[in-house]
């Protein structure tokens, strides 16, 4: 791992080679900054944040904080002013500097800050067991250091002292303290040239050598330097001070300076001063000449201008909408213009509360729905609550005298919110973050603090009179307190809102356990202090109010209701209860018909035109990704050309199919005695029933029901033993011509046409086995003669009996297609063969059972548990690791592979 | 004063060795077990089944649950000990809210000294019982949790330079929950579910000063949390900005617990683990609470997702929090088993 300075605010910064050179803000340090000063000896700190953030955004990477001063108690303002900088997210985001000449303030600074900071600075001014004592703590609170080139006898000013006092205290530090040498950043001090006394001319070049000295021998440490000092003899020419920092860091910075205190905002490039003034400020600060500080002298005058605008803020925003305007403050935490925006809106608006319930809450919603998706957070949404205090704070007066006018007199706060959190929890991080952005907008919040009893809750709720109470929990036993503290409120005839808030609690927990318990108000679930405004506003406004508890006791009823479903869809009854919830049909009124034949049949006079008339052509568009119902898709506003297009392509390739006899439809159809054993259904050899021919296996719904609804498998469609009842079974297809006639479109690169005969095969065979079926009802089993159903009729299934194909929803497992087939001998019979995975081939193939009693339907099996699977696979013979693979989608369970992990 | 040069305590050796040959395994969470044990407000003051507590306080005391190392000592000792035969190396004190600052809320300050250390005799009871039957040898980490008190973020809407809790509260009352714990034989300190870095950096000093007066440097864990979706611990940091904030304790781990479960937890893990030059520790929920505040996430589960940061060299230490039980520790050890711990770029 690199040996890099590591710092953080609430961002880290890593001083990496390829950044040549950090600047440290030094506008929030009152030595340096007289406007600065002033605002901290005037207590103004709003102002004072403001320059630390316009530092920030003029690209100070690390900020320097010096309270030093005669007039101000460093210490406290320390303290004060690194709290409120921790508020503000847009400033703590880059480390910070503590920068004091007296210990105690620095260290003061320290038990403030989250981040790495560094510490300007330490010395071996007081000797070496005071530097020992310092460093020893630096390094315990986590900061890098700054150490002065500074020692017992003074400040250092030649190369001479100042390498020889930082090579000192290097040694102390690494060797005898362990501070990471990579922590340290040595100031060999910037003292000022040019100032006419002979002495100081070779400053500048004793820093820049001293600095290239302690690069190259004292490995990984760091060189910093305030580089104001520099200038100091040129104090009102700024420009002219500009050009020596720039001359001056520039030379430094490739000895090896890396970090300096510098006003980010005002920085001359080294290229573009203009050669006279940078020749003079070169000579002055590599003390190239001795007449060097005259001729600057000389010059000075020349250059002096204006001060240097520092860069502008980016205030396009400015120039947007009111309400836009109010959004990006908001969501941005910018003080600066929100008095003005909001009395903007006031006047634009009816009324002064709906500057608040209209574009302040929206901006409040965008907030909320940053943070939600993690875009913003909790420090920077704090600091939105309090921009919209500032706001409210505009509108108050106006909505008082709206008040007075009407003759009433207004609330100093908006409401009153009780908030706790709840007995056997002391979790209350959320709930003071909630309640301070609630103060934010106004409310009066009655904080009860943690492990609140109910009754006391109770007590204080009515003793106030408050609006709103809000519960807090974190821990899960704390849901009951919930649920038992809105139940209490009902007994107590409470009828105001119920909050409920924290990490455990949810929507569905306060919509299925808490509401139903408070019937005279309403429990509302808050998802996160950044919603708390918005329902807590919405609550207590006259006009919001009912609309809003409606639409939440709406929502509720439908999240209870989804929760309920959901559950019910989840558990599972045992196979044996699922059994003993079968649909019982009473067969002693009924005789099953005896179809006209038993075993297979083959059916081959099809008509290809007669066959089309049994075409269901919705699913024909479904195919094409036309969502629709035939034929009303054909005057679909938006689909409809499309699907008339398609319409007459399929027509015009039907024309060509039946006149060209492009298909030839085989079909092979089976009836045998049939009895249901359990959920099996038992094919017999003759109708003596004596010999088996075939098992039918079938599985059984174990999802539990609702309202007396059975637990149904096919097997109960079929009449028991005693009843001499009767199973078919069939497999169509179109047959294997479409395939090649698909191949020989592509071919012809036409993909329309190959698709198109392969949905054309697909409807063919699906018609054939809506055809076929009617046969059998009509006359192969006979049980229907009387029906009358037109083909497009035939679509609603309005006939007796069903048709349930192996490997959809009434019978999901595949593998039932094998005896099928064998019943059946329907590969010899139609050409239909079955793949390793049980699918049929050619596609434009069905196949099916059919089941004749006319209380039988379609059903779903849905999800099974082992208990049904193990019973299954026995009754198959089949072992449960091969059902388990087949029956694999529909398993309620995680199938038991551990003897094969064991195995590997 | 604090010191940095001290000798390490001979566990930090043996840990390291460890750590270098293989994953090791933490436990998991407690308060799922002791909610197991359906205990009632008797229960935790000691008026029913067990030892009455000397300490004396008016508040309930149901839900404080580091009391019951006072008042059922022989349940939280079979908790401690079943952890160790599911496979935990290091077993954590159930002293989380041991410190003045989080037992205020029970009326209870005057117990700190007790339970912390005899927090730490009844792991390490547990876990030489353990170590009598397999031979493995287990560590107690002293668990210090974050209080319910924030020194980054002011309580007060209108003071916003406000502070409910100072850098010197926390460090004094860390101090002395770190002394008992040494004192009860603690082989590291655990510093936990960290949500706010300040609170954090008082507890390391805290670790220095006691160090100091012991005369040898304690492995120190630090583990942070992570809750929301921005990826940023509650008081802003990311989790790069953390591990800076508190490397300067050259911890034996970094790492996160609790918080949004395994997987939305890896993305931080996986950034620290690039950035920190120690060894690495991540013990998730067992996945989000459903809605009922329940934790759904079987053991399978929770390991398959540890198992992902163990085959990604992500981690060096492995464990469960909320949710998490014995057989969760148990499938998790099972689950790295064969992984190569990661590698730590010094």
């Amino acid at each position: 791992m690199n040996r890099y300075l590591r710092l953080s605010g609430l961002e880290p910064f890593v001083l990496t080679p390829d950044i040549p050179f950090v600047n440290v803000g030094e506008r929030t340090n009152v030595t340096g900054s007289a406007k600065f000063r002033k605002l901290i000896t005037n207590r103004d700190y709003a102002a004072a944040l403001d320059v630390a953030r316009d530092q920030v955004e003029n690209g100070a990477q690390v900020i320097d904080i010096n309270m030093d001063e005669g007039l101000i108690d460093s210490k406290a303002a320390m303290v004060e002013f690194l709290n409120l900088v921790a508020s503000e997210p847009d400033i703590a985001r880059v480390p910070v500097m503590i920068d004091s000449s007296k210990w105690e303030v620095i260290e003061a600074g320290l038990k403030c800050v989250q981040g790495k900071p560094i510490v300007n600075s330490i010395s071996l001014k007081e000797g070496e067991d005071q530097f020992r004592h310092h460093a020893g703590l630096c390094l315990a609170y986590g900061a890098a250091v700054v150490v002065m080139a500074f020692d017992e006898t003074g400040q250092a000013d030649t190369f001479q002292r100042k390498t020889e006092i930082c090579a000192r205290a290097y040694r102390i530090l690494t060797e005898e303290i362990g501070f990471p040498p990579e922590d340290i950043i040595f100031d060999p001090n910037v003292f000022a040239v040019a100032t006419g006394i002979e002495e100081h001319n070779n400053y500048g070049v004793d820093f820049i050598e001293a600095t290239r000295w302690i690069r190259q021998n004292l490995p990984h440490c760091h060189i910093s330097g305030g580089v104001s000092n520099l200038s100091f003899s040129f104090r009102g020419n700024e420009p002219v001070r500009e050009a020596m920092h720039c001359v001056f860091l520039y030379h430094a910075i490739q000895a090896g300076m890396d970090m300096g205190i510098v006003n980010a905002g005002q920085l001359a490039v080294y290229d573009q001063i203009e050669a006279e003034l940078r020749e003079a400020c070169e000579d002055v600060v590599l003390n190239r000449r001795d007449d060097a500080t005259e001729r600057m002298l000389e010059i000075a005058e020349k250059f002096r201008g204006g001060a240097r605008e520092e860069k502008v803020r980016d205030l396009k925003w400015r120039e947007w909408p009111v309400e836009k305007r109010l959004a990006h403050a908001l969501v941005n935490g910018i003080t600066e213009f929100i008095e003005e925006d909001t009395e903007v809106a006031r006047q634009q608006a009816e009324r002064p509360l709906h500057v608040i319930e209209g574009p302040l809450m929206a901006g409040m919603n965008v907030v909320g729905d940053l943070f939600g998706a993690g875009k913003m957070f909790l420090p920077q949404v704090v600091k939105s609550a309090r921009v919209m205090k500032q706001a409210v704070a505009v509108l108050l007066p106006y909505m008082e005298e709206e008040k007075a006018a009407q003759g009433g007199s207004v609330r100093q706060a908006a409401g009153k919110v009780l908030m706790a959190t709840v007995k056997g929890d002391v979790h209350d991080i959320g709930k003071n973050i909630v309640g301070v952005v609630l103060a934010c907008n106004n409310y009066e919040i009655i904080d009860l603090g943690v492990m609140v009893p109910p009754q006391k809750i109770l007590e204080v709720a009515k003793e106030q009179q408050v609006d709103v109470i809000g519960l807090s929990g974190l821990i899960t036993p704390s849901l009951d307190e919930m649920v038992h503290l809105a139940s209490e409120m009902e007994r107590e005839g409470f009828n105001i809102p119920l909050l409920i808030g924290g990490a455990t609690t949810s929507k569905v927990h306060t919509a299925v356990k808490i509401a139903p318990r408070y019937h005279k108000g309403q429990a509302i679930y808050v998802l996160d202090a950044s919603r708390a405004v918005g329902v807590v506003s919405q609550l207590l406004s006259e006009t919001q109010k009912d609309p809003y508890i409606a639409s939440i006791q709406a929502e509720y009823v439908e999240v209870a209701e989804r929760h309920e479903r959901a559950e019910l869809a989840k558990k599972r009854l045992p196979l044996e209860a699922a059994r003993a919830n079968a649909f019982k049909i009473d067969w002693t009124g009924y005789t099953p018909p005896a179809p006209g034949f038993t075993g297979p049949r083959v059916i081959e006079d099809w008509d290809l035109a007669e066959i089309a008339r049994y075409i269901d052509w919705t699913p024909f568009f479904q195919t094409w990704e036309l969502k629709g119902v035939y034929p009303r898709i054909l005057e679909d506003e938006k689909q409809g050309e499309a699907a008339r297009q398609l319409f007459a392509d399929a027509q015009a390739m039907l024309q060509r199919i039946i006149a060209e006899q492009w298909f030839r439809p085989r079909a092979v159809v089976g009836f045998w005695p049939a009895n249901a054993i359990g959920d099996d259904i038992r094919l017999y050899t003759g109708d003596d029933r004596a010999g088996t021919l075939a098992m039918l296996h079938t599985l059984r719904q174990q999802t539990t029901k609702r309202d007396g609804r059975p637990n149904v498998a096919l097997s109960d469609f079929v009449a028991p033993e005693g009843t001499p009842d009767y199973v078919g079974g069939f497999v169509v297809t179109a047959g294997p011509e479409e395939s090649e006639i698909a191949a020989r479109y592509e071919r012809a690169n036409d993909d329309y046409g190959s698709i198109m005969v392969k949905a054309l095969a697909d409807r063919y065979a699906e018609a054939m086995a809506e055809m076929l079926h009617e046969r059998v009802r009509k006359t192969l089993w006979g049980y229907g003669a009387a029906e009358a159903f037109q083909p497009h009729e035939l679509i609603g299934e309005p006939y007796d009996g069903i048709r349930p194909a192996p490997g959809y929803p009434a019978q999901p497992d595949h593998t039932e297609k094998l005896t099928l087939f064998r019943l059946l001998d329907a590969e010899a019979n139609t050409g239909v063969t079955l793949t390793e995975s049980m699918a049929m081939w050619p596609g434009s193939s069905v196949s099916g059972l059919y089941i004749g009693h006319p209380s039988s339907y379609y059903f779903g099996v849905a999800r099974v548990e082992r208990d049904q699977v193990l019973d299954y696979a026995a009754r198959k013979g089949m072992d449960l690791a091969e059902a388990e693979r087949w029956l694999a989608p529909i398993l309620n369970y995680t199938p038991d592979n551990g003897a094969k992990l064991a195995a590997e | 004063m604090q010191s940095f040069i001290l000798p390490a305590s001979p566990a930090l050796a043996v840990l390291e060795a460890a750590a270098q040959a293989r994953i090791l395994v933490l436990d998991g969470a407690m308060g799922t077990q002791i909610q197991g044990l359906g205990l009632s407000e008797d229960d935790y003051t000691g008026h029913g089944s067990g030892g009455a507590c000397r300490h004396h306080s008016d508040h309930p005391q149901k839900g404080n649950n580091d009391l019951l190392i006072l008042t059922q000592p022989e349940a939280i000792e079979e908790i401690h000990f079943n952890y160790a035969m599911a496979g935990a190396d290091i077993v954590e004190t159930n002293t989380f809210s041991a410190t003045t600052i989080a037992q205020a809320d029970y009326a209870l300050e005057s117990a700190v000294d007790d339970l912390n250390t005899e927090g730490a005799r009844i792991v390490r009871r547990a876990l030489d019982r353990a170590t009598a039957i397999d031979g493995k040898p287990r560590f107690v980490a002293g668990a210090v949790g974050p209080t319910n008190r924030t020194a980054s973020i002011s309580p007060d809407v209108n003071n916003p330079g406000y502070r409910a809790v100072t850098f010197d509260d926390l460090h004094k009352a860390y101090a002395q929950q770190i002394r008992g714990l040494i004192r009860g034989g603690a082989d590291i300190i655990l510093i936990e579910t960290i949500f706010d870095t300040l609170n954090a950096k008082a507890a390391i000093f805290a670790c220095l000063s006691a160090f100091a007066e012991q005369g040898k440097r304690l492995p120190v864990m630090i583990s942070g949390t992570i809750t929301d979706a921005s990826g940023r611990t509650l008081s802003g940091q990311t989790p790069t900005a953390f591990w800076h904030s508190v490397r300067h304790a050259k911890p034996f781990t970094i790492g996160l617990n609790c918080a949004l479960g395994a997987s939305a937890m890896r993305p931080h893990l996986a950034e620290l683990s690039i950035v920190a030059e120690t060894y690495t520790c991540a013990y998730p929920n067992a996945g989000l609470p459903n809605a009922f505040g329940q934790y759904d996430e079987g053991p399978g589960e929770t390991a398959a997702q540890i198992a992902t940061f163990a085959r990604d060299g992500l981690v060096n230490v492995v464990g469960g929090c909320c949710g998490t039980t014995p057989d969760h520790i148990r499938a998790i050890a099972e689950a790295v088993k064969g992984h190569k711990p990661r590698e730590v770029r010094k």
